[in-house]
């Protein structure tokens, strides 16, 4: 039996599920809100409380990875790890480390400037994907289909505050099924993979977005690429998603620190919170 | 659960497993507010954070 700790900022369906499934299996569970949370360099008593394994959940990426720092300044296990996370919420850092480990990915540029972004997306020829390099939820990414297209993208996110809007991630457009294909990684496991449908006069795939989710079967090659992935990023419970790129075949386009599951347990047969409870009581010990 | 709205004092329902940090929105106004507390089937709301560029998985 193990004291499992699930921090949030809002407790979304997975955290209930989360929380639910670890008492169910045996364990303690406690729901820690984030936004209550100080630690002091001098002080360790937030240590105490905590339990053997925090599972991080909140929803704002800032928040999430630096409660991660400090729980693990205080000698904590968390899941994910800090530098997971780090990596996980940033596409550029992402994408190198998946190509570092040679797991198929979309071709993908990065550009520092507005005039080399633009010189860039010319060279690949259009159409062209620009993502910003920390979001979610597909929120400003772009199918850029010309030129003017791609100067008014660049005017736009020159004018913007945030200094990382002028870091230009640009990725080939791949040519796919209008789906991806989310799994569900703990540990060195694919515990469930679903296809996930574009709602309809959407091309994002994304379950936030309005897409539909259908159970997908886990060939040998989806689970080497996810495993690859996973190890590549650092490992824990992570989304990894990917494409079925008709030249390149799959490719995994993204790997997500706080995976939300709720539409993937709409379809899947496995017990997802489950799988993730049981790799967190496997981590404690 | 029954429960007034802090913004437009319409009445919205709070499921009855609800807990602590779960996200209740208004159906007349679409106000969103954070549960603070339950206890003896009545909950205390507050408003809830506004979505931030970070959020997400």
């Amino acid at each position: 039996m193990s004291d499992i700790c699930i921090v949030y900022d809002r407790v979304r369906w997975e955290e209930k599920e989360l929380s639910e499934k670890a008492i169910q299996l045996g364990h303690t569970a406690k729901l820690i809100d984030g936004k209550t949370l100080s630690v002091s360099t001098h002080d360790g008593t937030v240590s105490n409380g905590f339990g053997d394994i925090v599972l991080q959940r909140c929803v704002s990426h800032y928040r999430g990875l630096y409660i991660t720092a400090c729980l693990e300044f205080l000698d904590m296990k968390v899941i994910n790890s800090y530098s997971v996370a780090e990596v996980c919420g940033n596409k550029l850092l992402t994408s190198l480390y998946l190509s570092k480990a040679n797991v198929p990915t979309p071709k993908t540029h990065f550009a520092f400037g507005p005039e080399t972004a633009a010189d860039v997306a010319g060279k690949l020829g259009y159409p062209v994907v620009l993502k910003p390099i920390v979001g979610s939820w597909g929120r400003m990414v772009i199918p850029v289909r010309d030129r003017d297209v791609m100067d008014s993208m660049i005017e736009m996110r020159e004018e913007m505050p945030n200094p990382l809007s002028k870091i230009y991630y640009i990725q080939d457009y791949v040519e796919r099924p209008p789906r991806d294909i989310r799994t569900i990684v703990a540990g060195d496991k694919v515990v469930t993979a679903i296809y996930r449908y574009s709602a309809e006069g959407e091309w994002r795939t994304n379950i936030a977005r309005g897409g539909k989710a259908e159970p997908c079967p886990i060939t040998n090659e989806l689970e080497d690429i996810c495993i690859k992935a996973s190890k590549a990023v650092g490992g824990g419970v992570l989304g990894v998603d990917l494409m079925e790129d008709e030249k390149q075949g799959l490719v995994v386009h993204e790997v997500n620190n706080t995976v939300e599951f709720k539409g993937a347990s709409s379809v899947s047969t496995k017990d997802i919170a489950a799988e993730i409870i049981n790799y967190a009581a496997k981590m404690a010990r | 659960m029954k429960v007034n709205c802090k913004e437009c004092d319409k009445e919205l329902s709070a499921p009855d497993d609800a807990v602590k940090g779960e996200i209740v929105t208004c159906p007349d106004c679409g106000s969103d507010f954070e549960i603070v507390s339950v206890s003896d089937k009545k909950v205390e709301l507050k408003p809830a954070e506004k979505v931030g560029e970070d959020w997400g998985e």
